[in-house]
């Protein structure tokens, strides 16, 4: 039997991701990969696979797979209802499946995103050193798209994984309710009065319905009030509008100054709207788990503070590698 | 100029060269972008160049933000001594005006428009001061564009036209973006116009389309074997007039392998160009037929 998986159904979104593409940014491909990558790499190392080997992503509803061989599997992130042959099993934890048996999903309890990572990895076509899908520009996944019922996706060779071990429930980090995201204020910080940077933090915001790879939207909060000014050429009239800059990965852009958008990783490179400051790298993984509608309050954090944060992810990150080493 | 320094989060750094749009900026930019990379200093990860400003991502495990901040201004100095001059391409790009795919769409968008009773067109050169749309074409194509920065998706090129200040072209932007734009759309936002490399959302106005491609991930059209993206910083671009039968033929000869955009290779010197905006454009066309 070749090493393979087939797609009984999508879900909504499903698609296949590792850790990106970077390098291209300049040219407007995004570095793109996994929303939520300290999950990812777990799913990557319950199954025995490199961190960065390619697995699926899936937003708010699981895919119906078919297994065509024996693998070891993991599906971790959001909280979702795992069964194999109908049978519920365990998240965040290295499981059997044997050829011609089906993994499928239930309702979406918690968080937003699930990771399936397979012993193995997806063993699709690179584009520009990745797999990942990068739907708008056409790269990566199954012929630049995500991925469709009865697609037969290639999977490499495993390197044997233990069964039954999982990630510590203490390493598994998960957004808090309300959410709390950290941003350092810059860019474009000056823009809007002093009221209105105090409001931004003070504020509670929800996420909208337009969230997704490419960047989350927020609503709920007061619009900013920018400090007067005389329009700079070429910018365009709107007290939001810059002459079009490059977008910051975590960048948080307010166009119009109502309803706040933070990049994410399949993001624009660039464009016409001022930015109040960028999500620090180590929270970037929590913003892939906010459905629309959860609560969410900015934290404003100097760069040490930023760096501590990294740092603590770091961290988390090793202490992850040595529970599963 | 003021050149402004921010930190985009722990991993970037967005460097401001000026707040309004200009080729000295766009060049300083380029010029520090230029000297980064050459650089190569352990730790930056992407170099982005934009039309007055760049970014820097950098890791900052491996070199300390205020480290990178530092090394950048210190570049900055340096850059301000390079000449603004470069060896670059004129390209000619058809451009089928008032094409029925992008009015079909700006009508699918009215109500998000400052003007739902007119077409972009008519909106633009009412604006910008012109009697007649035709004659707002006339001036969007008379004279060259310059590349100042590639990115928003995919290859998408911004350009900035090659005229004095006062004949620039302005047009805002849509009151709330399009969720689509069809695919090769020439647009304009700002001071800029576009090529919408891809299918997708897009706030600028939309005045024609191109049958040339300008983003090929399959790397099948004959002039992106190479790479997949067309365009960079510093290329030139003549738009050319095209009805829709010369449309159809280019697109069906893409196809076919058979057409590739008119190129050639040229100078282009700001010294120069501010001294003598028309013979500098005079003189682009005209390596441009020779080519």
């Amino acid at each position: 039997m070749p090493a393979e998986i087939e797609v009984i159904k999508p879900g909504i979104l499903t698609t296949i991701q590792d850790l990106g593409r970077p390098g291209y940014f300049h040219l407007g491909i995004p570095m793109g990969g996994a929303m939520d990558r300290l999950a990812f790499e777990a799913a990557n190392r319950l199954v025995g696979n490199p961190e960065d080997a390619a697995g699926l992503e899936a937003v708010f509803i699981g895919p119906e797979i078919a297994f065509r061989s024996d693998a070891t599997v993991a599906v971790t992130g959001a909280t979702m209802p795992i069964r194999i042959d109908g049978e519920e099993k365990p998240g965040w934890t290295a499981l059997a499946v044997k050829a011609g048996q089906t993994l499928s999903f239930g309702y979406l309890q918690d968080g937003a995103r699930i990771y399936i990572a397979i012993s193995g990895g997806i063993a699709t076509e690179p584009m520009l050193g990745s797999r990942s899908t990068y739907a708008i520009g056409a790269l990566g996944g199954v012929g630049g798209r995500a991925v469709a019922a009865g697609d037969v996706i290639p999977l490499g060779e495993a390197a044997g994984a233990a069964e039954g071990r999982s990630v510590p429930e203490a390493l598994r980090r998960k957004p808090g309710s309300p959410a709390e995201i950290r941003v350092l204020p810059g860019l474009y910080w000056h823009r809007i009065t002093p009221a209105s940077q105090a409001n931004f933090f003070a504020d509670t915001w929800m996420v909208a319905a337009e969230a997704d790879r490419m960047g989350y939207r927020f609503k709920g909060g007061r619009p900013l009030e920018f400090v007067p000014r005389e329009p700079p050429f070429g910018a365009g009239s709107d007290p939001s509008n810059i002459v079009d800059g490059c977008y910051p990965y975590g960048s948080i852009q307010v166009p119009g100054g109502t309803e706040p958008i933070c990049l994410h990783r399949d993001a624009v490179s660039g464009g016409g709207y001022f930015m109040i400051g960028t999500v620090i790298s180590a929270d970037m993984d929590l913003i892939g788990q906010l459905q629309p509608n959860v609560k969410v309050t900015f934290i404003e954090v100097d760069m040490p503070a930023a760096l501590a944060a990294r740092k603590a992810r770091a961290a988390l990150v090793e202490e992850m590698r040595a529970a599963l080493a | 100029m003021k050149t402004r320094y921010s930190y985009g989060g722990d991993e970037h750094i967005f460097v401001e060269v000026d707040d309004e749009m200009s080729l000295d900026a766009f060049f300083k930019a380029l010029s520090i972008t230029g000297a980064v990379a050459e650089k190569k200093i352990p730790g930056v990860t992407e170099i982005c160049p934009a039309n007055a400003s760049f970014q820097v991502k950098f890791d900052p495990d491996v070199i300390a933000p205020e480290t990178m901040m530092e090394t950048l201004k210190s570049l900055e100095a340096e850059a301000a001594e390079t000449p603004n001059r470069m060896t670059t391409r004129i390209i000619e790009v058809p451009v089928y005006y008032q094409d029925p795919w992008t009015h079909e769409t700006l009508m699918r968008f009215r109500e998000r428009h400052q003007d739902p009773a007119g077409s972009d067109l008519d909106y633009a050169a009412r604006v910008n001061g012109f009697a007649s749309v035709a004659a707002f074409i006339e001036a969007h194509h008379a004279n060259p564009w310059f590349v100042s920065m590639v990115g928003f998706v995919s290859g998408l090129p911004f350009l900035y036209q090659l005229v004095e200040r006062e004949r620039q072209l302005q047009v805002p932007k849509y009151l709330r973006p399009r969720t689509d734009t069809p695919k090769l759309t020439v647009g304009y936002g700002g001071c800029f116009a576009c090529i919408y490399s891809v299918r997708g959302a897009g706030g600028y106005q939309m005045f024609g389309i191109t049958p040339m491609p300008i983003y090929d991930p399959t790397q099948t059209v004959s002039y992106m074997k190479d790479f997949m993206v067309f365009f960079r910083p510093g290329d030139i671009v003549k738009w050319d007039p095209i009805d829709r039968a010369e449309h159809d033929r280019i697109e069906a000869a893409v196809r076919d392998g058979t057409w590739t955009p008119k190129i050639a290779e040229v100078e282009f010197d700001l010294a120069a160009f501010n001294a003598d905006v028309d013979g500098t454009n005079k003189r682009l066309m005209e390596a441009l037929h020779a080519g």
